[in-house]
């Protein structure tokens, strides 16, 4: 947005337009131009600003100067003044309603103020099981262009020029890709759509199919158009029903309009789609695997080359891209290149939809331009940690892949550059917000059990190098640890980083370096002092009540499953080591904070004999 | 539905435009319950079922309800979102059955936000 000396946010909401949103864009547009304002001054349409009876609204950034009821005829005068002779245009200022409701705009609640939607452009807007209603907000307009007015070289072109990344992980760039597979030559070639989603916290591309299908399917018709395919198949995990089932009615729609099959919107071009359901293991979301999925094989990788543009799919050139990537490629289409360069940096353009979830306020699904710092994500749209006094200790990103960056990297923009630099990855888009409370030794500990567990078993590196590193891992968090694990741990990764057959392999000792890079303190007091500082390694801590913090209050003692606290109202309480299971209920629902984490078997109260033997 | 050609996704278009608009569709009101995964797992059908009754009883021609995906803040679902002529829409979020009868009687029949349901007015911004 840097580049402009102003930007003109035109509100677009139904009721702005019923009101002559459209109108009033015409006139402005051509109004700059005119005024040969273009370069400077950028004109953006918004969703609903809230003030549609004062209709058509504009604000004017940066003075952030209000425009109501616009209509065609003030909008000369209103850039003369506003553009040329740069004073606010009075007569057409808004001035606030004497009484306005006491709900908040959008523009109040950073949630909503920071985002902008492209992927997510029909979400809860459109009913997702009505082809027409996607038609209504633009649908199939790409695809018709595309079809019935570019050549394969020209959509390749656009994708190519957008710098548009697929969204599956590794950011590949999607125009290069098209272009490889359009230059195979075969008798058969295949689209094909990535919805495995298999990262743990991730549920974009789930949403996306369950709120827009058609958006995904509009994708793969313009991509089959560009590399020559007539047949497609959208690979979704078993676990997303309501996902196969919109997916399946959209497909269905399409057929009976002839937006899939023979010879599309009379273009002489034919494809058609069909589902094919996974089981649901971690391993057929990368693509070699998933071809072998669809072929009815066992999911397994093999080697690359030959990549899949060449031999895919029943050994036929073939295109996998993922949900989201998709589900972008229609409004490039209609808008062009220059238009995806609008939002996100220079290498990785365009906007990237996060699934927030773990110890933070607001768990949903939000779209930000690329280049967002990730403060503004957690911290704003995220609405911060959920539980009121505690702390931000790490973000999880890229799933079993990533990794996780502490508190004092939060500054950073998130593109596939920056993020990549912190050890973590871009990845699909997973964000999982941790709190002070978690051991990142069981963090990492948890995302190693799940890629030994996922490992298919055919590179010797991945399924014994992960299952090797998890032993260590599980002696750590359980007292076992020796001096030089965490030296050995890193040197492991990195054999297992080198040498394994793909992606998962190559990735998965991810969490653990990076929680080694940002949290090793944490590693050695496991090691050295057998001591969880979180409490979360049963094995590691025992719990105190600090006599000064204390209320009395007895809530601790009745969460407590062992009744192992004891204490009067009003009286500081006290904890029965020999008792205390370490199970942290305590700490839960101490209000006050007097539960206390020490290194394990240390005891500072001797149990009072009589007590015990009650029981 | 015969097969479409570009014309035709025009005309659809500007068909359905009107009907979103509401305006032109002669309808007063309309409500879309957000039903996605994380919708439904909180109650939305609960939502649905409260709102078809209410309005059965109440009689009214011209309110419409619909269904749609996520609407992005899972953690406050069941979400629906309320538009009422000429006036911005508005965003309900943690319903009951409770709750969306109170809003059904005070915001679409009677025509006034509640507010202390209400989690925002207006709509994202698509770009
Ligand atoms: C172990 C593993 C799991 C993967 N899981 C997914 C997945 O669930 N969804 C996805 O889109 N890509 C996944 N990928 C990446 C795909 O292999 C592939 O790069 C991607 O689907 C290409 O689409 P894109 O170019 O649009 O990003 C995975 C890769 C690996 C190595």
């Amino acid at each position: 947005m840097e580049k402009y000396r102003a930007n003109l946010l035109l509100c677009a909401g139904t009721g702005c337009v019923a009101s002559g949103t459209q109108e009033v864009k015409e006139a402005l547009k051509e109004e700059l131009k005119k005024r040969d304002l273009e370069d400077e001054i950028k004109l953006v349409l918004t969703g609903c600003n809230g003030f549609c009876a004062e209709g058509p609204v504009m604000l004017v950034y940066p003075e952030e100067i209000f425009y109501q009821k616009l209509t065609v005829e003030d909008i000369p005068k209103l850039v003369e003044e506003h553009f040329l002779k740069g004073r606010p245009y009075e007569k057409l200022m808004f001035r606030e309603p004497e009484k306005r409701a006491a709900i908040p705009l959008m523009n109040d609640i950073p949630f909503f103020k920071y985002q902008v939607l492209r992927v997510l452009r029909n979400k809860g807007m459109i009913d997702p099981d009505s082809l027409d209603e996607y038609i209504a907000r633009d649908g199939y307009m790409a695809a018709a262009k595309a079809l019935t007015g570019m050549t394969s070289e020209e959509i390749i072109k656009t994708i190519k020029d957008s710098g548009l990344r697929g969204r599956g992980g590794a950011g590949f760039p999607t125009g290069l890709k098209w272009e490889f597979a359009s230059k195979s030559q075969a008798d058969q070639k295949y689209m094909l759509c990535n919805g495995d989603e298999g990262d743990p916290g991730a549920f974009m591309d789930r949403s996306v199919m369950e709120a827009d299908p058609h958006s995904v399917i509009e994708g793969m018709v313009i991509g089959a158009k560009a590399i020559g395919a007539t047949k497609g198949v959208i690979y979704v995990r078993a676990e997303y029903p309501l996902a196969v089932q919109r997916l399946q009615k959209a497909i269905e729609d399409c057929r009976e309009a002839g937006l899939l099959g023979e010879n599309i919107l009379d273009s002489g071009f034919s494809f058609d789609v069909e589902i094919y359901l996974g089981a649901g293991a971690f391993v057929c979301g990368e693509e070699t695997a998933l071809m072998r999925s669809i072929e009815g094989k066992r999911g397994m990788p093999r080697p690359r080359p030959p990549f899949p543009a060449h031999k895919g799919l029943w050994d036929k050139p073939s295109v996998l891209n993922n949900v989201e990537t998709l589900a972008q490629i229609a409004p490039t289409i209609l808008n062009g290149s220059e238009w995806y360069r609008t939002l996100g940096t220079e290498k990785s353009p365009g906007t990237k939809v996060f699934a927030l979830t773990g110890d933070i306020r607001n768990v949903g699904l939000v779209e930000v331009p690329m280049g967002t710092p990730l403060k503004r994500i957690i911290y704003d749209i995220g609405g911060g940690i959920k539980k009121k006094k505690k702390k931000f200790k790490s973000v999880q990103m890229g799933g079993p892949s990533g990794g996780c960056i502490p508190e004092s990297l939060l500054d950073i923009p998130v593109t596939y550059e920056d993020i990549v630099k912190t050890g973590a990855i871009m990845g699909s888009g997973g964000m999982v917000v941790m709190d002070e409370d978690t051991c990142m030794v069981s963090t990492s500990k948890f995302f190693l059990e799940f890629t030994a567990d996922e490992s298919c078993g055919k590179c010797t590196p991945c399924r014994v190098g992960t299952r090797v590193m998890l032993d260590m891992l599980t002696d750590i968090t359980e007292g076992k640890g020796k001096e030089g694990d965490i030296e050995t741990l890193e040197d492991l990764s990195r054999d297992i980083i080198a040498t394994s057959l793909c992606g998962l392999g190559q990735t998965a000792p991810n969490p653990v370096l990076s929680t080694i890079r940002y949290f090793r303190e944490e590693y050695e007091s496991h090691i050295r002092d057998h001591w969880c500082k979180t409490g979360i390694c049963s094995h590691l801590c025992s719990f105190h009540i600090s006599e000064e913090l204390c209320k009395g209050c007895q809530a601790c003692l009745k969460a407590c499953p062992q009744q192992a606290i004891i204490g009067e109202k009003k009286k500081a309480h006290r904890i029965i080591q020999e008792l205390c299971i370490q199970c942290r209920s305590c700490y839960d629902t101490c209000k006050f904070g007097s539960i206390k984490i020490g290194p394990p078997g240390k005891k500072d109260l001797p149990a009072p004999v009589s007590k015990a033997e009650d029981k | 539905m015969a097969k479409l050609t570009l014309d035709d996704l025009k005309k659809i278009k500007e068909k359905q435009k009107a009907t979103f608009a509401l305006r032109e569709g002669g309808n007063r009101a309309k409500i879309t319950v957000h039903m996605g995964t994380c919708g439904i797992a909180a109650g939305a059908r609960d939502i649905m079922a409260a709102l078809m009754d209410e309005i059965a009883r109440a009689k009214v021609e011209d309110v419409i309800t619909t269904t749609s995906g996520c609407a992005g803040l899972c953690a406050r679902e069941p979400m629906v979102t309320v538009e009422i002529l000429n006036a911005p829409p508005v965003k309900y979020g943690d319903l009951t059955d409770e709750k969306i009868r109170d809003i059904f009687r005070e915001h679409i029949l009677g025509g006034k936000p509640v507010e202390k349901y209400a989690l925002v007015i207006g709509s994202e911004t698509t770009y």
